[in-house]
């Protein structure tokens, strides 16, 4: 008797034990910015999104590594390019499983069917969920997919050929970006043959590794660790975003231990954070870049020698002090230093006024001119005040003679007029998708983008043949050589004036540990642990 | 009464349009294209803006916009949103008990401390008590909500500690959201602490969100408080020798609480117009939140949809007081 009470006792220790150590099950709470619109990638375009679904749930077939832009097999172990770079055949990871969840058990792996169905229901317009949710690919239209996969083939269960319309070389760094996660094939049959196909997009089932539990509609995502995830399982075993739409509010929260991260800080709270002993503040430069563009379309600044003029009587040093706080580097270049191919040596105009006076009298503005001046009416990385920022150029042209008018409209309202190409002179920056050079100088100095990204408006023959040549060959350092090159001429014609590299800030609690900042601007809790 | 309900019924019929109309006509007001949005910084080519139009149904005259739109709210449909492509109404119906708990909570907290203000400050009128009522009633009403809820999470949640800063709930605790009003779905949970932890959440957002009502509730009751206080009967329940609290608590109140049930009725638009304020600054999970989201995004159809369904709630309560007036004080429904 007296052993079967002991038994008992022992039993309900251990099992208490176990309890606790449940109940203290390490939780990461991330207090995001906004609501992601849906879980499926492929459908939406911001950041916020991305966070909630693609970096936290999904995998693609190649990945980047943690921190990095330097591509890393992913779903995929390995793949062959073929040597006219038109076919590129992979080779994909066995004994991976898609999350178990209260609403969809896989009875199967991951195999080349859901490689397939990831991208057919992008590319095909008669896939069964080609129109769900709405139906826009915005990214995989615009990164010229549609037009560049030729046809995708299964060769057997874990082997997939992409033939390509023509060689490609950005294809393997575009295959890395969230649009082209990985979805269950069988999941999706599910859900069709239930009549809810609207719900695969609300409630997602990936590989990656945390499992979706739920999302309260514009309060909080709820995740959990992939035991069985293929990279080995996640250090935390529960993460919460906790969505929180005020930077002010953030911050309290971090500072009450509400939340172990915040993104996006006001650069004002900044200063206060560094002394906060209970504050680790990160920072990175960040893959964007902070640029005035010149409409070289219009009358005053259709002459280079203008527009290097008023580079050159810009004083950059000053803004980077003033607006970024310190928090961000002079630009020189359109990419920004962490991307492969940034040429080093390419020599950035100096600030001299008496220089800029001179060349403008050359082209026959020794009287200066009257021009406008847009500024963002929002905070973005790559500037966080742009109307500071205009003012202090106003001030600086005014020096040289030019004499500049601010103007700012509602944003939705501001980058469709720019895109029209209504403005002068305008403020914007990019922040990079791929980590590939092709994704900054084709997307937003290429012929074929002007009218729509390319807000200089400017269509330079001698640059674009470099960079659509660049584009078609495979080889790494062959295309270093002629973005370099490319860079060179751009600095030489000066359609933007290359303001500012950020630098981005991740205020954390001190109980995180191996955080790394992604150079994407994607919040990856994937590796990140916490201290008791 | 049957001529009275058919009235007021009647007279509901154009407000109804004229907010609709309203609503449509500033939404589409403001700059900004929903198309431009959805697409982000990266732009979008023409053709493919055009497509994403027709597709919205962006591409028509406005007229013939708003004619559709009208056509399908009485047919019960107040559209899909642009971003999440989820019915208008069933996004609403997820929200609405967040911003239901916190109106709820924040009304409990401007009556509770309201009316026994307004009582004192009439009964001891002129007096200390009565100048410290007024003056802090008069800051609280002209409060901005904003500063004003700020300035609560620092004092409270930063500095003291003592309050959670934002949400519903801590972190901590994943319970189903069967209901969707937090404090019954945390009191249903098994989770210890849930219930605490929702109530605690409560707290500083009622605050914000009532010191308007609170304001307005004490002033109405100190004023009809004076007034009753001079009348004939009490004077008469005075000489009889009746105790003070009696004269004040049964005489007096009970007479001078009618105008104020009327202004309590009121502040239900007040306080669905101050949710949208509070739950940004508070990350609350309701519609206002959802609405001013919504109006940064040009998503259309919520703004729409959203502010017709608080309108119409608004004009309903508003019918309801009438009607309940009309019972009351058969004057009214016959004039």
């Amino acid at each position: 008797m007296k052993w079967k009470n002991c038994i008992t006792a022992l039993s309900v220790v251990v099992m208490l034990t176990v309890l606790s150590i449940s109940a203290h099950a390490k939780t990461f709470v991330y207090c995001s910015e906004g609501s992601p619109e849906g879980f499926t990638p492929a459908l939406y375009t911001s950041g916020t999104t991305f966070d909630a679904s693609a970096v936290q749930i999904f995998d693609r077939l190649v990945g980047f590594e943690r921190g990095t832009t330097k591509i890393e097999p992913g779903l995929a172990t390995s793949w062959d390019v073929s040597e006219d770079g038109m076919t590129y055949t992979f080779h994909l990871r066995k004994d991976v499983d898609f999350h178990t969840t209260s609403f969809f058990t896989p009875t199967r792996k991951f195999n080349a069917d859901d490689v397939i169905f990831s991208f057919e229901r992008q590319s095909n317009p008669n896939h069964p969920y080609n129109k769900i949710s709405g139906g826009n690919y915005e990214y995989f239209t615009s990164m010229g997919m549609p037009e560049l996969i030729k046809s995708i083939e299964k060769k057997d269960d874990y082997t997939v050929v992409f033939h390509l319309t023509k060689p490609e070389a950005p294809f393997i760094a575009n295959l890395a970006m969230d649009f082209a996660s990985i979805h269950s094939a069988e999941y999706a049959d599910k859900m069709l043959k239930a009549g809810t196909p609207d719900e695969f997009d609300q409630k997602p089932v990936g590989t990656g590794p945390f499992v979706f539990v739920s999302y309260q509609k514009d309060s909080a995502i709820r995740y959990q660790a992939n035991e069985t995830y293929w990279q080995g399982r996640a250090k935390i075993d529960k993460l919460v975003f906790t969505i929180t739409p005020d930077a002010s509010v953030r911050y309290a929260k971090l500072k009450a231990g509400e939340c172990h991260l915040i993104p996006y800080p006001n650069p004002a709270d900044l200063e206060q954070m560094k002394k906060d002993t209970n504050i680790n503040l990160m920072e990175k430069e960040g893959l964007n870049v902070g640029y005035l563009a010149f409409n070289v379309k219009t009358d005053e600044f259709k002459d280079v020698r203008v527009r290097q003029a008023l580079s050159m009587a810009i004083n950059k040093q000053a803004i980077i002090d003033a607006v970024f706080q310190g928090a961000g580097k002079v630009a020189k270049n359109p990419i920004p230093p962490t991307i492969w191919s940034y040429n080093d040596a390419v020599k950035d105009y100096d600030y001299n006024v008496e220089q800029a006076k001179k060349l403008l009298a050359e082209a026959d503005f020794d009287k200066g001119f009257e021009t406008d001046l847009w500024a963002m009416p929002v905070q973005r990385p790559y500037n966080p005040n742009a109307r500071r920022m205009a003012e202090m150029i106003q001030e600086d042209w005014s020096k040289i003679g030019v004499t500049a008018k601010i103007v700012s409209y509602e944003w939705g309202e501001y980058l469709k007029r720019s895109m029209a190409g209504e403005h002068k002179s305008l403020l914007l920056g990019w922040t990079g998708d791929n980590g590939d050079p092709d994704n900054f100088l084709s997307v937003l100095l290429g012929c074929d983008a002007v009218g729509s990204s390319n807000r200089a408006q400017w269509c330079y023959k001698p640059f674009d043949d470099l960079v659509k040549k660049a584009k078609l060959i495979a080889d790494p350092a062959e295309r270093t050589k002629l973005y370099e090159e490319a860079q060179a001429i751009f600095k030489e014609q000066a359609p933007w004036v290359t303001i500012a590299h950020s630098v981005v800030f991740e205020p954390m609690s001190t109980k995180v540990v191996d955080y790394k900042i992604d150079p994407f601007g994607k919040h990856i809790f994937y590796g990140v642990d916490l201290k008791e | 009464m049957i001529q009275f309900l058919a009235k007021r019924f009647l007279q509901i019929f154009p407000a109804f349009i004229g907010i609709t109309l309203l609503t449509f006509s500033l939404v589409h007001l403001i700059p900004g294209d929903p198309v431009e949005l959805l697409a982000g910084e990266r732009g979008i080519d023409p053709a493919r803006h055009e497509q994403m139009k027709k597709a919205m149904g962006l591409d028509k005259p406005l007229a013939v916009q708003y004619l559709q739109y009208i056509t399908n709210v009485f047919k019960g449909d107040l559209g899909k949103s642009f971003v999440t492509k989820k019915p208008v109404l069933k996004e609403f119906m997820t929200l609405f008990p967040a911003t239901l708990e916190l109106s709820f909570c924040a009304m409990i907290f401007a009556v509770l401390f309201g009316l026994p203000a307004g009582v004192i400050a009439g009964v001891k009128r002129g007096t200390v008590f009565d100048h410290s009522v007024m003056t802090v009633s008069l800051t609280g009403y002209s409060m901005p909500i904003f500063w004003w809820g700020l300035l609560l999470i620092l004092f409270f949640s930063v500095n003291l500690g003592w309050t959670p800063v934002s949400g519903r709930l801590s972190a901590l605790y994943w319970i189903d959201a069967d209901t969707g009003f937090m404090l019954i779905d945390a009191f249903r949970s098994d989770e210890q602490g849930a219930f605490k932890s929702a109530l605690s959440h409560l707290i500083l957002p009622s605050i914000v969100l009532g010191t308007i009502p609170l304001a307005v509730i004490a002033r109405m009751t100190r004023s009809s408080m004076l007034e009753v206080l001079q009348e004939d009967y009490v004077r008469t329940a005075r000489a009889k020798g009746l105790s003070p609290a009696r004269v004040i608590m049964i005489h007096a109140l009970r007479n001078a609480l009618i105008p104020v049930i009327t202004v309590i009725g009121l502040q239900v638009g007040v306080l669905l117009a101050g949710a949208i304020l509070t739950e940004t600054i508070f990350a609350w999970p309701g519609v206002g939140k959802w609405i001013v989201e919504s109006i940064n995004r040009r998503d259309y159809p919520v703004v729409q949809g959203g502010i017709l369904i608080i309108s119409s709630l608004i004009i309903f309560v508003n019918l309801l007081v009438d009607i309940l007036y009309g019972i009351v004080n058969p004057r009214i429904s016959r004039a």
